[in-house]
């Protein structure tokens, strides 16, 4: 139980893909299933993984892969592990690969399906915060005050009104044998969790926050160092959901500034200092909940 | 073994499976043309600490004799390597 950069077996299952330079959710699936190996079957849903992935006659996986409808994803994961079962096959992994909007908004209702009958699957949802794939369009995981296509940014209304939907305690309110949150930023940690998941039985759900330098604005070589970054300014957490306890597996001794996070990205460029001031509030009442109802390790 | 390019790529109808299921890996195109700047790595200083090879969207960087090396046909010269390499071991340089 210890899958580190030296162990990790050195075949690529996702590789030669069209996925931009840069970006976070190919790196959270390559890697993903570099830990889970060949015998994974992976389901991508409509998004960036499967527009990227599968543009015949090339096909990027190197191992079995497959599209599913958009809402679909959790459904095919539960047709594929019964359908292998009734075969008498038992060495493998069923597991999917979706955006933010394709679990939080399209998908919820067939993850909250497969989640209630516990169906034997790992479900990853790679979250770039908005509809990247059709050209930046605002999804219910993106935070408060991000510019995106359908939620401008003018002088009356900047950018997204909502906050970020906590999907993460929305799966563990299910009472999920595993859960997790990870960042594309932390692979230690990400690695660690997915040979975890593959071990339990049951559905197991890890939320990777995967930053896009398309839809964010950033630089295409800065997108591990912000997927660092908002981990360690306190605005995304690493933590765990197992036996109906919550556990944070990593606490910055002092946050880093907020708005230096904020101001390195294009869709954040407008905000105000009393936008900031809120954003700085919410993430103080969120660590202040999270210290009274997670174990910290 | 990871996805390779092949020889043969399809055209004609014939060609096409009348099932929805293809070979798996198979690549016909590289990304090499993506690129304006590619990362070149100074051997001497690589310490092989694989950092760059975890963090590397594509998986273009491979393990190569206790050091790394990177396929070129492959690389979009994101330059996630270079932020990450704390021994200062890759620079990119402009395509010409």
């Amino acid at each position: 139980m210890s899958v580190s950069v030296k162990t990790l077996q050195e075949d690529e299952f996702f590789y030669g893909h069209k996925a931009c330079a840069g970006c976070g959710g190919s790196l959270a699936v390559r890697i993903a299933l570099k830990v889970l190996g060949e015998r994974s079957i992976a389901v991508l849903p409509a998004g960036c993984m499967s527009a990227v992935g599968f543009n015949f006659p090339q096909l990027c996986f190197g191992n079995n892969a497959i599209i599913s409808t958009f809402a679909g994803t959790a459904s095919m994961l539960t047709g594929i592990e019964a359908g292998l079962r009734a075969q008498g096959i038992t060495d493998f992994h069923a597991v999917g690969f979706a955006g933010d909007g394709g679990t939080a908004d399209i998908g919820i209702q067939a993850l909250s399906g497969a989640i209630d009958r516990n169906d034997d699957i790992l479900y990853i949802c790679y979250d770039n915060e908005a509809y990247m794939n059709t050209g930046i369009q605002k999804s219910s995981l993106t935070p408060f005050g991000a510019k995106t296509t359908t939620t401008p940014a003018g002088s009356n209304i900047r950018g997204n009104l909502r906050p970020k939907k906590n999907m993460f305690e929305i799966v563990a309110a299910h009472g999920i044998p595993y859960a997790a949150t990870a960042s594309i930023g932390y692979l230690n940690d990400f690695m660690g969790k997915v040979e975890k998941a593959s071990t339990i039985k049951g559905t197991k759900y890890i939320h990777i926050l995967a930053p896009c330098p398309t839809g964010w604005g950033i630089a295409t070589d800065e997108t591990v160092e912000i997927a660092k970054e908002v981990v360690d300014c306190g605005l995304w957490y690493l933590a765990e959901f197992e036996n109906g306890e919550f556990t944070l597996n990593h606490k910055p001794k002092e946050f880093t500034d907020i708005r230096t996070y904020l101001k390195k990205q294009g869709r954040f460029k407008h905000l105000t200092e009393g936008d900031i001031e809120t954003i700085t509030r919410s993430r103080d009442q969120k660590w202040d909940a999270l210290s009274k109802n997670f174990k910290i390790r | 073994m990871k996805p390779y390019l092949r020889e043969h790529v399809p055209t004609t109808l014939s060609d096409i499976p009348n099932t929805t299921a293809y070979e798996a890996g198979y690549l016909v195109t590289k990304n090499a043309g993506w690129r304006n700047v590619r990362p070149v790595i100074d051997v001497e200083a690589c310490v092989g600490c694989l950092q760059c090879y975890l963090y590397c969207p594509d998986g273009v960087i491979y393990k190569d004799g206790g050091k790394v090396a990177v396929d070129y046909d492959f690389c979009k010269g994101c330059g996630i390597c270079k932020t990450i390499c704390k021994a200062g071991a890759i620079e990119m340089e402009a395509e010409t």
